[in-house]
């Protein structure tokens, strides 16, 4: 319509064909009342339609408005099947017959039309629907809306908007955290859900759907809700025979892949503009401007910049060689891997999130230690990674093209090692939450991605001077499974052999003995289970299950087994893993006579630990106690050491055989916090701690999406007078967290609320101060792998 | 076991492993105050001092010297507690050696004052010493029995929790009152009015409540439920199960505060005695050295 605009305005033969009987069908079709919002802000409009963040009601008004004032020629109900001819003499067949001659098509159907199905049993029952127009008409019902999208957002808030309706709204979001939605909606969805209007289903997928209820696969296991519609928005593919069938082609054979498209917006099939989000680009004010920009090349302004081109001529001004924007993007896209498949359109919008620098032979690109999650990739030139802490000159050489810094990227721990630049270079940086954009939306860079970190873990855990090449074979066997809460990926005495790496979550080892599933032993992410089998051959001696929700990397048994056959030493150091293992294996079975109560007890209290989230820790706080006298000197201390504020609270929390889990940070493999902090401000540590740096904005998304409730937001209480002067004079509150009345008396009453947690002490000489300050030694600190001895230590008392 | 990658928190946490004050470091502090007390009683019975031994004597001064330093160092616990500051130090070993030392002192200011007692301040100074210890023995046993008791009374609940749930009954209780006739209502209004924290520190200490309202209410409310002829007897029911529900709330959060006041009431012995030992053993140094 932006692009009919133009042509009105140039006094260009136009015709603007709508398969409807309204314009803006695409915002028609947005649920009543629905607030429009006009992003990306950084962008200027270009169009002669106005466009501002509104009401549905209002903008489709303006442009109804705007399109009769301007003489935009419409015809409605007009769907066009088929699109043939070439430059100058195109011909458009309509659904009624009709024939449409014209210069130029512009193709601007967007994808709406096409949505994703539901896949799992039961989703081609006819209350699975693709569409909500009017969340008001729905009262009374269970709905279960799927996709966490800025549509599925938007669905759920408005069914749950009014309470009168008494819907019972659920959303499901396949992964931890919202990023293919605005922030502002993740916002209110996260707020409806603290109000209880909402039920968020985070790490979850559909199972199947029955008659009146919905079955989901959650991280904790199944979970079957009531269910009287399921709403499905899983985002939407391009309509891809339509577009085919008019001779344009695709990026990849993908289906979400996208038309592939000259800077001009022109297609593979001359003559036919292809702008919106079939182009790749969703947001209205791209579209507007597109169509605006694709007008005038038509109308042969050539030398039309897009309305972003100053932002990115910024970007690239630093940069040597003097090139113009087209021919950076263009060097950027085709010498970066993972870029490759991108359209010129998508290219451009990464590029605005990014940064591009240059960077000098020998100039640090970042440091072991310092934090930061964004991806890295090489444009020109080449890297050397610093593997070693102590010697710098072991290293290894990352290429033109190629990626780093993917593992700060997904597991958020601080950065690993330190990269150089080997030459002068140019590289590429993509924030966090462009980068997690990428990997959602373009699927060919989620599996580069994927293939590099399986290479790059599976180099780190097996060490033994192997290189890329010796793995190959076997990084091309991996395959990614997700496991569920609970299920097992080897059974006792199955014939399987192949070996599996943990790359999310953690997996608890059990063997049956007498009918009872016995603990023996914990595997967190990075470990490696399985070798047994293919060592040795014969059957699995143990059940591996997942205690969490888990994602294993499955290692073909023959192609390791070939791996193991040209890497002796590699052999030998899985022989001494395994070692360990059947020893504990050879104690169960010498103790398979006297089992009894003991056992049970070593085993429950083992379960007991995994289902307080010790299985996904890497370090938790634990009160033995038959030892905590309840002096709460943990707690005071901790506030002594951070500012004034307790980062635990010891008495609340679960306990287990005299073994307490007070609320207190576990420090878990992938935190929950994390998943959703708008400044980025929440990184692990050197030591493995979770921590919060300054640039929290208080905004209390971790607060909510901490499972076990161990952020608090809180504002920075006052200094408090010295301790001497408390112990002598009285002044002062005293050791530990400041009562909020003296800090309302002597706080700064403006200061803002931050989000508080755990940070381990980090940077405190001696540890952790709750565990020092413990006058009895009932404060422990364990990784789970120290499982063992602490419960082995309570069943001996 | 499984590899995995390294953490180097092991190594922060040296010293912190998951024994008690009084096993701290395979008994330490135990090893080191029974070579003090050893080597005091064999000094003691081979060094010959004329006329007698006494605390005037060179070795009388050696043992007192070591004895006051104790008693000053001993003290610092109160301030180290309270000041949690970086390092590599825990306030279990400090703890411990506090313990086993603070023993040690009964054979050292025994020696030291080779027996001598009499009413004036020296002696005042030694039995202040001895209320310490002793209330510090009752510490270590409170300490070493009473934490598990507490942690199976309270199960799941912290305190806030357990007054919380106490309240929460309450108010149904106020409900379930109004229905009843004037006399019972009385009664139950008393267990309303009935602050759980009340009682002597006895009470508390022993765990008896002889005169509690609640549990007369509910023998009289239990009483009267038991006539189902009475027009309201499913009031009375209702009233007479939350009554018992309360009894047993009341005497969860009882068992929970006679526990907490077992494992601090020595607290106020052992502290403010020491200020007082330390008063007098100021006494009892001015005086020896003023009339030397």
């Amino acid at each position: 319509m932006s692009a009919a605009a133009r042509a009105a305005q140039l006094g260009m033969a136009h015709i603007l064909l709508e398969k409807t009987d309204h314009l803006s069908d695409t915002i028609f079709r947005y649920q009543k009342g629905k607030h429009v919002m006009a992003t990306p802000s950084q962008l200027v409009l270009r169009s002669d339609m106005d466009f501002d963040a509104g009401k549905r009601e209002k903008i489709l008004q303006t442009w109804n408005d705007q399109a009769a004032s301007q003489n935009v020629l419409v015809r409605y109900r007009s769907e066009v099947t088929a699109i043939t001819g070439g430059p100058g003499k195109f011909e458009l067949k309509l659904a009624d017959g009709d024939t449409i001659n014209a210069e130029a098509v512009i193709l601007a159907i967007g994808t709406q039309g096409n949505p994703n199905l539901m896949r799992c049993p039961g989703g081609d029952l006819p209350h699975v629907e693709y569409q909500l127009d009017d969340p008001t008409a729905i009262l009374d019902e269970h709905i279960t809306v799927v996709g966490a999208g800025d549509a599925g957002i938007e669905n759920a808030l408005g069914l749950a908007a009014d309470p009168e309706q008494r819907n019972v709204v659920s959303i499901v979001n396949r992964s931890a955290d919202f990023s293919r939605a605005k922030d502002a909606n993740v916002k209110a969805l996260t707020a409806a859900a603290e109000e209880g209007r909402v039920t968020i289903f985070t790490e979850t997928s559909t199972n199947r759907i029955e008659a009146d209820h919905i079955v989901l696969d959650t991280r904790d296991g199944e979970l079957r809700i009531p269910c009287n519609r399921i709403i499905a928005r899983m985002g939407s593919a391009p309509p891809r025979g339509f577009v085919e069938s008019c001779g344009i082609e695709f990026s990849s054979k993908d289906r979400e892949a996208f038309p592939i498209l000259s800077p001009v917006f022109e297609s593979t099939a001359a003559g036919i503009f292809v702008i919106g989000a079939l182009a790749g680009y969703p947001l209205i004010k791209h579209c507007m401007n597109q169509g605006y920009d694709v007008v005038e090349f038509i109308n042969g302004n050539v030398d039309l910049k897009p309305a972003d081109e100053p932002i990115l001529e910024a970007k690239f001004r630093t940069l040597p060689g003097k090139r113009s924007v087209d021919e950076w993007l263009d060097l950027l896209r085709t010498q970066i891997d993972i870029l490759r498949e991108l359209t010129p359109l998508q290219m451009r919008e990464f590029t605005l999130d990014s940064d591009v620098s240059f960077v000098r032979k020998g100039d640090v690109v970042f440091e072991r230690g310092a934090p930061g999650s964004s991806l890295f990739n090489v444009a020109q030139g080449s890297v050397h990674v610093q593997v070693s802490p102590t010697d710098s000159s072991i290293i290894v050489p990352i290429g033109t093209g190629a990626m780093f810094g993917e593992v700060g990227l997904i597991s958020g721990r601080k950065r690993g090692a330190t990269v150089v630049a080997a030459e002068d270079s140019i590289l590429m940086e993509i924030p966090r939450t462009g980068a997690l954009k990428l990997i959602a939306t373009v699927p060919t860079v989620k599996r580069a991605v994927t293939r590099v970190s399986i290479e790059r873990q599976l180099l780190q855990l097996f060490k033994a001077g192997l290189s890329p090449a010796d793995i190959a074979d076997v990084v091309e066997s991996a395959e990614t499974i997700s496991v569920r809460a609970g299920d097992a990926i080897i059974s006792e005495g199955d014939e399987s052999y192949d070996i599996y790496v943990i790359r999310v979550g953690s997996m608890v080892v059990e063997r049956t003995i007498g009918g009872k599933a016995v603990f023996l032993s914990y595997l967190p992410a990075g470990s490696y289970v399985g070798e047994m089998a293919l060592i040795e051959g014969g059957r699995r001696t143990a059940t591996v299950r997942a205690a969490v929700k888990s994602e294993v990397i499955k290692l073909n048994g023959d192609a390791f087994r070939g791996l193991l056959e040209r890497n002796p030493a590699l052999l030998d150091r899985l022989k001494v893993d395994m070692a360990t293992r059947k020893d504990v294996n050879a104690h169960i079975e010498t103790m398979k006579s006297t089992f009894s109560d003991v056992s049970d007890m070593y085993s429950s209290v083992a379960s007991f630990l995994v289902e307080n989230g010790i299985g996904e820790a890497t370090d938790v706080l634990l009160i033995d106690e038959k030892l905590c006298v309840g002096c709460d000197n943990c707690e005071k201390a901790c506030a002594d050491s951070h500012d004034g504020l307790s980062r635990l609270d010891r008495e609340a929390g679960k306990t287990y055989a005299h073994l307490h889990v007070p609320t207190s940070c576990r420090h878990c493999e992938h935190p929950h916090c994390m998943a959703d902090c708008p400044p980025n401000a929440i990184h692990r540590g050197i030591d493995g701690e979770v921590f919060i740096d300054d640039t929290c904005i208080g905004c209390g998304n971790c607060q909510r999406g901490c499972p076990y409730g161990v952020i608090r937001m809180d504002k920075v209480p006052p200094k408090k007078p010295p301790l001497l002067n408390w112990l002598l004079f009285g002044t002062g509150p005293g050791p530990g967290e400041p009562s909020a009345k003296w800090s309302k008396k002597h706080g700064n009453p403006e200061a803002p609320k931050k989000a508080i947690k755990c940070d381990m002490c980090s940077g405190l000489e001696g540890g952790p101060s709750c565990v020092r300050a413990c006058p009895t030694g009932a404060a422990i600190r364990i990784s789970p792998e120290q499982f063992l001895s602490v419960s082995q230590m309570q069943k001996g008392d | 076991m499984a590899s995995q990658l390294s953490g180097n928190s092991k190594k922060r946490l040296g010293g912190t492993s998951h024994v008690s004050f009084l096993k701290h470091a395979d008994y330490r502090w135990l090893k080191i105050s029974a070579a003090l007390s050893a080597l005091a009683l064999f000094s003691y019975a081979l060094i010959d001092v004329e006329p007698r031994h006494s605390g005037s004597s060179w070795y009388g001064y050696t043992l007192g010297t070591i004895g006051a330093g104790l008693i000053l160092w001993l003290a610092l616990l109160g301030y180290k507690k309270r000041s949690i500051k970086p390092g590599q130090w825990t306030l279990k070993s400090w703890v411990s050696a506090h313990v086993w030392l603070g023993l040690s002192l009964i054979i050292v200011a025994t020696l030291h004052c080779a027996f001598q007692f009499g009413w004036n301040v020296h002696t005042l100074a030694y039995v202040l010493m001895m209320i310490v210890i002793v209330s510090g023995i009752y510490g270590i046993c409170a300490y070493t029995i009473l934490p598990k008791h507490l942690s199976a009374n309270r199960g799941d609940m912290t305190q806030a929790e357990m007054l919380d749930n106490l309240r929460s009954i309450d108010r149904q209780l106020h409900d379930a009152t109004q229905p009843l006739g004037m006399e019972l209502a009385t009664l139950i209004g008393e267990s309303l009015s009935n602050d759980p924290f009340q009682g002597s520190i006895l009470a508390r200490l022993t765990n008896s409540y002889p005169d509690c309202p609640t549990h007369a209410a509910f023998v009289t409310v239990s009483a009267a439920a038991k006539d189902r002829s009475v027009d309201n007897a499913d009031d009375l029911v209702r009233a007479s199960q939350i009554l018992s529900r309360k009894v047993a709330a009341l005497s969860n959060i009882r068992r929970h505060l006679q526990l907490k006041a077992q494992l601090e009431i020595w607290l106020y012995f052992h502290v403010p005695v020491t200020f007082a030992l330390i008063a007098a053993l100021t006494a009892h140094v001015v005086s020896v050295f003023f009339y030397w």
